[in-house]
């Protein structure tokens, strides 16, 4: 501030005074682009309340009404009726198992990899294991699904095993991109002391690098998280037992059960819904950080 | 590394003495622990990713079904590929919605991401809200959507008399795709406001302060510097954004359903049918084309990147 008052004198003594008023925070409030901003939020907020509102109804309610009218009273046995119409229990079990394998696999499989070819990288046969592990950032879905499918159901995975290890081989490209990123900028002072303390290669990972790792896995958690649960075209395609199918494609199965009863429908929307709103509203700061490192790398 | 370099010249030099410790020092150049971490990666990989893609790209040459035998028919699937209106229109959809949804999310992403890094009211209570969707099934948010543009925008709209929306729109052929490209917006612009928002933290806000005093409108300011500043990461959110789109498929099966007729039908829908249809090997050689496609884009994109001096 001091080098511009400098060279604009004129200026200066306004300057100051306009100084006074601003906040605690370094600037005056923009009121009018707060209200712009509300006005927008408004975009996100009404589906949103849309949603749990007709939840909350019984079809009378509904009745011919635009169904942004208040539940008054509410209808707490929607919730009851979709859990037991679309065996809500076993879906969520379902979906928490290829989520939760998802994760855990996506996290030990590229963590593993990308450590042991970033402190290999001096032999030719881990620089071409990385380029060919980076070949399936070109491959979409879609190209390889059928013969995928084909392939799973022929040797027994055309289960939520089957989908979760097809989320790791789909992700292991990124995330060894991710990782292998991360790892290089970790010193390698590090590791060579605890190999001097006498540590083999698979304790100098367990104790020295993968705690080292921990923001990098968070990143990759949360990628495979959100991605996992969400998906839809994986199970969909890959999991021949309806009965074992994940909440996105339970929703798809029973939407035309659902035409009878908006109401039923919409809770179980919401409950298919409500873990990752709750995980991103208690984990907000996570997942913010996660995505962005995750997409700027 | 001199340690590794040196260990490598021995084996090389062992190597010379007997044949089987070459084989050793190529297929086993450092401690088994190392490759017990890589190669089980690499074979699952190979097995599950690579080995359906070649098996596909080789199907698409024959008339496979998708049981049974085969035979090598050359390039028939292909031709017929590019002759089939339903394929055509497919690509003409997915591509179209791509490019308006693209602009959509980008343009509506960095007018967000600017308004949520300025001198606000509960500016960390909006950022929330705005990267709600972001983690929500696009499936179920379809559905949802499904049920508010088909019937409740529709009772608004007849209300106050506003002609265009009081019909279903996602029942007209011809606007039904307006909806997708809404719906999939509103699934896809939280990711890229965050992406933004990183991008707008980095630009130092003594860049701003001379600017002002030089007496720079908000306008030009944004021209002259903010976009210039925040370019790689518009090409960073195109990237991201139009390969996720070209790939629509949730979206489309729960609003649409592809229709009306096959209006709205985008091409990873129209491959996954070949799978219900029996029309194997033809929509593996759809397939082949859409990755073709795919690479041609992104290879051009990143080449904009490079050229426009990326930090990538």
């Amino acid at each position: 501030m001091a080098t511009q008052v400098t060279t604009a004198p004129v200026a200066a003594p306004r300057v100051a005074t306009r100084r006074r008023r601003l906040t605690p925070e370094g600037g005056r409030i923009n009121w009018g682009l707060t209200i712009i901003v509300a006005i927008v939020s408004l975009v996100i907020l009404v589906p949103l309340y849309f949603a749990i509102a007709m939840a909350l109804k019984s079809p009378a309610q509904t009745g011919t009404g635009t169904g942004f009218n208040f539940p008054w009273p509410i209808q707490w046995g929607n919730f009851r009726a979709a859990w037991d119409l679309t065996d809500f229990p076993l879906a969520f079990s379902m979906s928490l198992l290829v989520t939760v394998i998802a994760v855990v696999g996506e996290i030990m499989v590229s963590a593993l990899a990308a450590w042991s070819i970033v402190r290999n990288w001096g032999h030719w046969q881990f620089k071409a294991t990385f380029i060919y592990l980076m070949l399936a950032l070109f491959i979409p879905f879609p190209v390889v699904a059928l013969p995928q499918v084909k392939l799973t159901a022929a040797i027994g995975l055309d289960n939520p095993f089957g989908v979760a290890i097809l989320h790791i081989m789909f992700q292991l490209a990124f995330n060894v991109l991710l990782f292998s990123a991360y790892i290089r900028g970790i010193p390698v002072e590090l590791e060579e002391s605890a190999r001097i303390d006498g540590c083999t290669t698979w304790q100098t990972f367990r104790r020295v690098v993968l705690p080292l790792l921990a923001p990098i896995a968070a990143t990759v958690g949360i990628f495979a998280f959100l991605q996992s649960w969400n998906d839809f075209m994986m199970p969909q395609l890959v999991t021949a037992n309806p009965k074992w199918q994940t909440l996105p494609v339970i929703q798809y199965l029973f939407q035309d059960q659902f035409t009878g009863n908006f109401n039923v429908a919409f809770a179980s929307y919401l409950m298919a819904l409500l873990p990752t709103l709750v995980v991103f509203l208690i984990a907000q700061r996570w997942v913010v950080s996660g995505i962005m490192r995750g997409s700027i790398k | 590394m001199t340690a590794t370099a040196l260990s490598t010249q021995r084996a090389t030099v062992r190597a010379r003495r007997n044949p089987l410790s070459l084989v050793k020092s190529i297929f086993f150049p450092v401690s088994p622990t190392y490759l017990l971490m890589v190669v089980p990666a690499i074979i699952l990989f190979t097995f599950f990713i690579v080995y359906p893609a070649v098996l596909g790209a080789f199907w698409s040459f024959t008339n496979y079904v998708g049981y049974g035998g085969s035979k090598f028919i050359g390039f028939a699937n292909y031709k017929a590929a590019f002759a089939d209106p339903t394929i055509r229109d497919s690509y003409g959809f997915t591509l179209l919605f791509s490019v308006v949804a693209c602009i959509v999310t980008n343009v509506v992403a960095m007018a967000l991401a600017l308004a949520l890094n300025s001198r606000i009211r509960w500016r960390t209570g909006f950022r929330t809200i705005f990267f709600m969707p972001m983690v929500l099934s696009g499936l179920i948010v379809s559905y949802i959507f499904t049920f508010i543009i088909g019937t409740s925008v529709p009772i608004i709209a007849g209300a106050i008399h506003f002609a265009p929306l009081e019909t279903d729109i996602l029942a007209n052929q011809h606007l039904a795709w307006l909806g997708v490209v809404f719906v999939a917006s509103w699934v896809a612009v939280p990711g890229a406001i965050i992406i933004y928002l990183a991008g707008l933290v980095s630009i130092p806000s003594e860049v701003y302060e001379a600017a002002s005093i030089d007496g720079a409108s908000g306008w030009k300011k944004f021209q002259t510097m903010t976009f210039p500043l925040l370019f790689p990461f518009f090409i960073i959110n195109t990237i991201l954004t139009f390969k996720a789109f070209l790939n629509v498929y949730d979206v489309v099966v729960g609003l649409t359903g592809g229709g009306p007729g096959t209006a709205t039908t985008s091409v990873a829908q129209t491959i996954f049918n070949g799978f219900f249809n029996g029309d194997y090997a033809y929509q593996m050689a759809n397939a082949v084309i859409f990755f073709i496609i795919t690479l041609f884009f992104a290879v051009f994109q990143l080449g904009v990147l490079r050229r426009r001096g990326g930090s990538f």
